[in-house]
């Protein structure tokens, strides 16, 4: 097989916030053999917040780093959920509508840009699912997690809305029931632990406006998981991530019973799988700690 | 030429969620196995259910058109219109094992009947009609153009069925949230170039149960059978509160001017900046928390930031394309 080779859109978080999500990302890469071209042009994408403020101001701007993959002549690779989402909206939005797409370009060309639609987005969990391929990664487990029970944590903006993410992705995913993060798992050798909230919201995006609402659906998603006896917790998500790892007291307090579970990253996860050392996958960078590794 | 239609037959268990306000202490599920056929839809088996097993099973059905709304139930915990949703479609999204429940499981009556009132209130709540002076003497029809029309975005082919709005986590947590389908609504109306309304936008945008709260988990999207997309409305108000010059200096609205200060200062999001930026001298309440992060790593400080590469192109492109204003 070809070797693979994408263009990483990283999103501000893990440059930030999660570090050990940039860790382990390369990592992983690294171990699978895909080479990440970093796109260190790139900007925000608005996380959905600036689209509440400038609709076209974050089209292109996403427009933008869209671009800078097609000059790469790659596909782009997100890391975020959100940033998958605001990526891939853009994009659907400019390849179905020639008078926005034309609007947007005149922009970009102040710059020297243009968006033409080349680049397909996806996000990285899909690139491994449906590029890479769970049987080859099975084959190249060499720490089976297989003493886990394992629950996933899918985050809202990678199921949906489902038509968008069907139309990107190449796996189809029933967001009242996915399936990818569960695949994972068992290909790294876990068990899988169902439970109601494993597709619903974390409440990242109202943190600051609706604290109580925000915190009450974190403390039931962890609650969801310690009541279906996981061990941890993995995302695909930073923002999920941090909700999920760092807000626990909020969590507790708001659903009046406490809430603590590791939450691993996707790519630690895997990470762990292909036998990378916890320095390596950045692990030290919890909250709520990692003491099972 | 006639093309041969073939019905097909297949067999399913329904767990059926039955309860009665009036008599039951706790709800219970009822199994029925069933043959259905590829021509039906989830009604049918609900006709079915009461007609050939139990004449006690409690439903709303009234259009059998998807126009009424009446129908709205889940399945598979996936709000759907059962006189409009195909059984195949159904067996091949979820298997041969399919979950019936009312939209709501805590505010039922009976079975799939539940009491819709907050619903109706919130609907009420955003002024859900135009507020025009109408001249009692017209010399011509209002005319609406075809371009004026397209601004509704579909928002007006809600039935009301309620399938969004109890989808809503936002709406299950906080009593007061209007929820998509009222926001759906607010927006119909004040998208209507004939409507004058001075209050209802102020009105969703109230911090209590307004627009702000909306998790952006999309549920609404996927609920809705007419399709309507309810958060791109609650998005669209979100934009018209600039448009109108009514968006108030809260956190919520700070929260989102703040990411395009962000980007034109960085290209990328200074994260602390950005919560000091939305809640001012309130970010006190986020030091104990920032404080664990801080020694975990995860905090980087102003300084310590990697900008965009060519920011300058950023800076450019924040400048000419911006199109709203705070």
């Amino acid at each position: 097989m070809e070797k693979l080779k994408y263009a990483l859109f990283t999103g501000c978080t893990a440059k930030q916030s999660t570090p050990e999500q940039m860790m382990s990302t390369m990592a992983v890469a690294d171990k699978l053999g895909i080479e990440l071209i970093e796109l260190t042009e790139a900007s925000c994408c608005g996380a959905s917040h600036l689209q509440d403020y400038d609709d076209f101001l974050s089209l292109v701007l996403n427009a933008r780093n869209i671009a800078y993959a097609e000059k790469h002549g790659l596909t782009m690779v997100t890391i975020c959920n959100t940033c998958q989402l605001n990526t891939a909206m853009t994009k659907h939005r400019l390849d179905n509508n020639a008078e926005l797409k034309e609007k947007v370009n005149e922009k970009l060309a102040e710059v020297g840009l243009e968006y033409k639609g080349t680049s397909a987005v996806t996000h990285f969990l899909y690139a491994i699912i449906d590029d890479f391929g769970l049987d080859k990664l099975k084959e190249m487990v060499v720490t089976p997690l297989s003493q886990f029970n394992i629950a996933p944590f899918y985050g809202c903006h990678n199921i949906r809305p489902s038509e968008l993410q069907n139309e990107t992705h190449k796996s189809k995913e029933n967001p009242y029931n996915p399936t990818s993060l569960d695949d994972l798992i068992i290909a790294c050798g876990g068990e899988t632990v169902d439970y109601e909230q494993k597709n619903k919201c974390c409440g990242f995006h109202v943190e600051l406006q609706a604290p109580h609402t925000a915190a009450v659906l974190t403390g039931n998603a962890i609650a969801g998981a310690m009541d279906g006896n996981a061990d941890w917790m993995v995302t695909p998500c930073p923002l999920c991530h941090l909700k999920l790892d760092t807000q626990t007291a909020h969590a507790s307090e708001a659903i009046g019973r406490d809430v603590e579970l590791p939450v691993l990253h996707m790519q630690q996860m895997v990470g762990l799988a292909l036998g990378c050392t916890p320095a390596e996958l950045g692990l030290k960078h919890h909250l709520a700690k990692v003491d099972f590794v | 030429m006639s093309t041969e239609h073939k019905i097909t037959t297949q067999k399913v268990n329904f767990k059926v969620f039955r309860f009665n306000a009036d008599e039951d202490y706790l709800p219970y599920y009822e199994n029925y196995d069933m043959e259905v056929t590829s021509e039906e839809v989830v009604l049918d088996i609900l006709n079915r259910i009461k007609w050939d097993h139990d004449g006690s099973f409690s439903y709303r059905r009234s259009c059998r058109h998807g126009i009424c709304g009446a129908c709205a139930i889940k399945v598979n915990g996936r709000s759907t219109l059962a006189c409009k949703e195909s059984m195949n479609d159904m067996v091949e999204l979820f298997g041969n094992e399919l979950v019936i429940e009312p939209l709501s499981k805590k505010r039922v009556i009976k079975d799939m009947i539940i009491d819709k009132a907050d619903f109706w209130e919130k609907h009420d709540a955003v002024t859900p009609y135009l507020v025009a002076e109408i001249d009692e003497n017209p010399e011509s029809e209002n005319l609406v153009s075809p371009e004026d029309a397209e601004k509704l975005d579909e928002a007006d082919l809600c039935i009301q069925c309620g399938a969004c709005h109890y989808a809503c986590p936002a709406v299950e947590i906080n009593e007061d949230f209007f929820g998509p389908a009222a926001f759906a609504a607010a927006y119909r109306f004040s998208a209507d170039v004939r409507d004058n309304s001075q209050s209802r936008l102020a009105d969703v945008n109230e911090e209590k149960q307004g627009v702000w709260d909306c998790v952006k988990c999309f549920e609404c999207a996927e609920a809705c059978p007419k399709d309507i997309n309810p958060i791109g409305k609650i998005t669209k108000l979100h934009q018209m509160a600039f448009q109108e010059g009514i968006a108030k200096n809260n956190v919520a609205v700070r929260h989102a001017v703040g990411f395009k200060k962000s980007i034109m200062k960085n290209g990328v999001l200074d994260e602390g900046g950005l919560v000091l930026y939305s809640e001012g001298p309130a970010i006190v309440k986020h030091l104990p928390v920032a404080f664990k992060m801080f020694t975990k790593g995860k905090i980087v400080p102003p300084w310590g930031i990697t900008k965009s590469d060519n920011l300058d192109e950023i800076q450019k492109l924040v400048k000419s394309s911006s199109t709203a204003k705070f």
